[in-house]
């Protein structure tokens, strides 16, 4: 029997039709070309004669395609993509704003993107001022001292601001042994934690979710580096004590690490460097408009105070005697390199064409607004959903699935019964410490009638969760494709295609194809 | 503000359906003691074409109008047009990582696509989803290599990108991972004696780089059969991925580390690049990063997910098998999209390309008076090494002059051999007119 695909009416999205598209191995044949190169104007060379024993002579299943072909591939596949151009993503700790246009235009410059990062310095003048000028903007953002802007992302942020802790520790004689870290917060910091050799203390949230101070108390000890905090935290909350916070870690000798991710509650509004953070990252791709790109390239810069600026990661940007910029590499107290060259530099460009089209005032709207539409969301559906934590939100709110878990429903559900209205799922079963969470984060990106159409459309699912659970337990019914088979995908993993074995040569009945 | 969609009245009215006053008082957790009252010092708000004339100043501060003869681990190879036509498309651009596959099939595909020619460029398994870079991902897979032997070491090749050495040292101190570096012979390969006399019980891997640091193309299989017999696997790192199209695949390493970003990535001053890491499938369980299945769907169509992610940090915490997150997709689809383009005979046909256009520039510099190739009788793909009559580093400013950009000075990374040897790369856009013209600067400035 079919299932109605709706009880209420999805205002915002229609079912549409996309074309199918194989893989593009099935889709070659051989001698077809999307390319020509140029004219050699050298010598031919044998490459045979040349290379030996090195020589390659087959490249197996690489395609074999016309250009034409190729752009109906990937414009095909692009169809079956949501996106943020197509609307809102209420996805909630990712930070899903728009990512402006002029962005793109002012990375794909001859002289921005032609340069090379050993080109002298002398003319490089150009992308080491883009360097500078955006450092300068984000040190004066967050308060802190000193940056480097090295890191491709921010977890990888993490693994050099967990370094510079670990530089600091040592250069007392004792580079201490565990990182405390709350049970609110993101998978990346206990793994990174883990790879730059500490131990994890996991650090229970009081009532509220916040952080417990007589918990942290007892646990910071001459054996702890660093507490890592996300501030606000991962049910976009400010931590209030966070002065208290701080001094109880500095008292013991231990320094307090704020993980950046939901910096974009807090620009123009209030400075981690002013409230006692001594490192922390930044995620270009989140807080300053650089594009997710399907999953990244992201790039995650590391803010940080004077005492920990010796052990930044080499190079250093710095200004030379001439005025000119420069790029120092003597620093005998370095924790090293973390990355080729000087990090995801495409991302430095974008983020800084990001801050000139926002300035102070604009910036400063920025966050007030994405603050806005996260405590309208809050407004409107409380009741709807459960509200666990009743603390004050900013950027993001997180609800729970309680009141519809009663009839089988589960925020996975729910979230997968969102797309049939014409969105992307918020954030699912994150954070851990509400149980069936349902975390939203909407931005500053989305209208006012962007933010009611979700609105509707969540209060719709919840009556949907009453009348008939099954819809939504089964959800989503308007994709191409339905829920997929995630077990036999891990459990029997396909990781790459492979031409079919040939079988026996069959005679064909040319006769039979004709029309 | 010219990207926020809110009306003044908007504003306040949502603000009375929230029921408060005023915005300040959503901001009311903050202290005051913490809140800013001030506007940041930043530069002030600024138009589009005010931001398009800011850039182009910077732009206009950079090498403008120079041949350059730099690779190093970073190659200028032509861009097909339809990748930025492509990559720029919405769906692309703005979609987040594919968590919910129902509507990320897009990016997914292209993603099964990406390991596919990995796999087979690299002669391996499994290939994952991409890693931030070359330097990165050759750290990581030796971190896997640690994790798959059980063994701590790592005997690592002079030869191999010395960026790609200070970034490995930065992530193997605090895994507590020794490492011992190993020499080159005469012909710029690695010393297989003082290879061989380097590895002991307790080495979990052998990394190498081929065409290595110099140019020159590794005996892949001789150094395998050494790592083997004692119980070590392979790690070979490849950053200049083009050479693929016609050097064999080094199908005898457990483990490629490979920089794609000559696979129609932009130079663009040293990033965003695309690492992926490649491996034998028995390796899976303990490979990092994002990895894309083949699956069905409950009707039965063909679809793909991302897969085995209790490898990753969002599951497994503490215990993951690395900290990566975010990767680099949308720069993997543009390699994407380089390799269908190029496809099974263009990337040979490239190749052959690189081939040429070095081999022209090493007879024309080569034979310049006081000049010589270092390391001539190994096979080499593009790149090779120069010494000059002159200081590698005062040879290049002369050249300035003439707008040329000549070869990486050495020096810095390898004292023995001397203050006049630097690194030189042809690709295809380099052209006749440009090495002819660099053979007389070098022979008048010489």
């Amino acid at each position: 029997m079919a299932v109605e695909k709706f009880v209420g009416t999805p205002k915002k999205a229609t079912t549409h039709t996309n074309q199918n598209e194989d893989l593009m191995f099935e889709k070659s044949s051989p001698g077809k070309k999307a390319y020509r190169l140029a004219e050699l104007d050298v010598p031919a060379v044998d490459s045979v004669a040349l290379l030996g024993d090195s020589v390659r002579t087959d490249l197996g299943v690489m395609p074999e395609l016309s250009e034409i072909e190729i752009i109906r591939h990937f414009t095909r596949l692009s169809t079956w993509n949501y996106a943020i151009d197509l609307g809102m993503y209420p996805l909630g700790s990712c930070t899903m704003k728009y990512n402006p246009r002029v962005n793109e235009a002012v990375a794909r410059m001859e002289g921005i993107a032609e340069a090379h990062p050993y080109q002298p310095e002398s003319l490089s003048q150009g992308c080491l001022g883009i360097m500078k000028t955006l450092s300068d903007a984000l040190i004066e953002i967050t308060g802190m001292d000193t940056i480097t802007l090295q890191p491709a992302a921010g977890a990888h942020g993490e693994f050099t601001g967990i370094l510079l802790v670990r530089a600091y520790h040592e250069s007392k004689g004792n580079a201490r042994k565990k990182i405390l870290i709350p049970d609110s917060a993101h998978g990346t910091n206990p793994a990174t934690a883990a790879v730059c050799g500490y131990e994890v203390a996991n650090l229970k949230s009081n009532a509220q979710g916040m952080v417990d101070l007589d918990e942290l108390e007892r646990m910071v000890d001459e054996d702890t580096a660093a507490l890592m905090l996300t501030n606000p935290s991962t049910i976009g909350v400010f931590e209030s004590d966070i002065k208290k916070i701080a001094d109880i870690l500095h008292a013991k000798g231990a320094l307090l690490y704020m993980d950046g991710a939901n910096m974009n509650a807090l620009v123009g509004k209030t400075r981690p460097g002013d409230f006692g953070v001594d490192v922390m990252h930044l995620n270009l791709h989140k807080t300053f408009s650089t594009p997710h790109g399907g999953g990244g390239p992201g790039s995650g810069p590391v803010a940080c105070k004077k005492i920990l600026e010796p052990f930044l990661p080499t190079p250093i940007l710095v200004t030379k005697a001439d005025g000119t910029l420069g790029l120092e590499y003597n620093r005998p107290q370095t924790v090293g390199r973390v990355r080729m060259f000087y990090g995801n530099f495409g991302m430095f460009v974008r983020a800084l064409a990001y801050i000139l089209a926002n300035g102070p005032d604009g910036l400063r709207q920025t966050t007030e607004d994405a603050v806005l539409n996260a405590n309208y969301i809050r407004a409107k559906l409380e009741g709807t959903f459960e509200l666990p934590y009743k603390t004050r939100s900013l950027h993001e709110v997180v609800f729970s699935d309680k009141l519809q878990a009663r009839n089988g429903v589960k925020t996975g559900d729910m979230g997968k019964r969102l797309i049939d209205y014409g969105f992307h799922a918020y954030t699912v079963s994150f954070p851990l410490v509400v149980n069936g969470a349902m975390m939203i984060e909407p931005t500053e990106s989305e209208s006012r009638e962007e933010l009611d159409l979700l609105i509707d459309a969540l209060k719709q699912i919840a009556r949907e969760a009453e009348e008939n659970p099954e819809l939504v337990q089964t959800a989503p019914h308007t994709t191409r494709l339905q829920r997929l088979d995630e077990t036999t995908a891990a459990r029997k993993p396909i990781l790459r295609w492979k031409a079919p074995v040939a079988a026996e040569p069959v005679l064909v009945d040319t006769a039979a194809k004709e029309w | 503000m010219r990207y926020l969609p809110k009306s003044p009245l908007d504003r306040e009215e949502m603000l009375a359906e929230i029921g408060v006053a005023s915005i300040d008082d959503l901001f009311s957790t903050i202290p005051a003691e913490f809140q800013l009252k001030r506007d940041l010092k930043i530069p002030r708000q600024h138009g589009e074409s005010e931001i398009l004339d800011r850039f182009r100043e910077f732009a206009e501060n950079n090498a403008v109008g120079y041949s350059s003869f730099l690779g190093a681990g970073v190659y200028r190879h032509y861009r097909p047009v339809i990748i930025d036509s492509l990559v720029q498309r919405g769906e692309f651009l703005t979609s987040y990582t594919p968590y919910q596959p129902e509507i990320s099939q897009g990016t997914l595909q292209a993603m099964f696509e990406f390991q596919t020619m990995i796999c087979e460029l690299t002669g391996m398994e499994i290939a994952n989803a991409s890693m931030y870079d070359g330097s990165t991902g050759a750290a990581e897979a030796i971190m896997m290599a640690v994790r798959v032997t059980g063994r701590d070491g790592a005997v690592i090749a002079r030869t191999v990108h010395p960026e790609y050495r200070e970034v490995i040292a930065t992530y193997a101190q605090h895994q507590e991972i020794p490492t011992v570096e190993v020499g080159y012979s005469a012909d710029g390969r690695v010393d297989l004696s003082a290879l061989d006399a380097a590895i002991t019980k307790d080495t979990a891997c052998v990394l190498i780089q081929s065409p290595n640091f110099f140019g020159t193309i590794e005996d892949v299989a001789a150094i395998a059969e050494i790592a083997h017999a004692k119980g070590a696997l392979l790690i070979v790192s490849i950053a200049e991925a083009v050479s693929l199209g016609i050097v064999r695949p080094p199908a005898e390493a457990d483990i490629v580390s490979l920089e794609a970003q000559s696979y129609g990535v932009a130079v663009g001053y040293g990033g965003p690049y695309c690492g992926v890491i490649a491996c034998k499938e028995k390796f899976l369980r303990q490979m990092p990063g994002r990895l894309i299945g083949e699956t069905k769907d409950k009707d039965g169509k063909r679809g793909f997910v991302l897969t085995l992610s209790t490898r990753e940090q969002h599951i497994r915490r503490e215990k993951a098998t690395s900290n990566i997150c975010t990767n680099q997709a949308l720069v993997a689809l543009m390699t994407t999209i380089f390799l269908s383009v190029y496809g099974k005979q263009g990337m040979k046909d490239l190749a052959e390309q690189n081939l040429a256009k070095a081999a022209y520039l090493q007879s024309v510099l080569g034979s310049s008076a006081g000049a010589k190739v270092l390391f001539d009788g190994a096979p080499r793909f593009h790149e090779f090494v120069l010494q000059t009559p002159k200081g590698a580093e005062e040879t290049n400013t002369a050249l300035l002059g003439d707008k040329i950009i000549g070869g990486l000075p050495l020096a810095k990374w390898y004292p023995e051999l001397g203050p006049n040897a630097s690194l030189w790369c042809a690709t295809e856009l380099t052209t006749k007119k440009q090495m002819d013209a660099a053979a007389a600067a070098l022979a008048g400035k010489a």
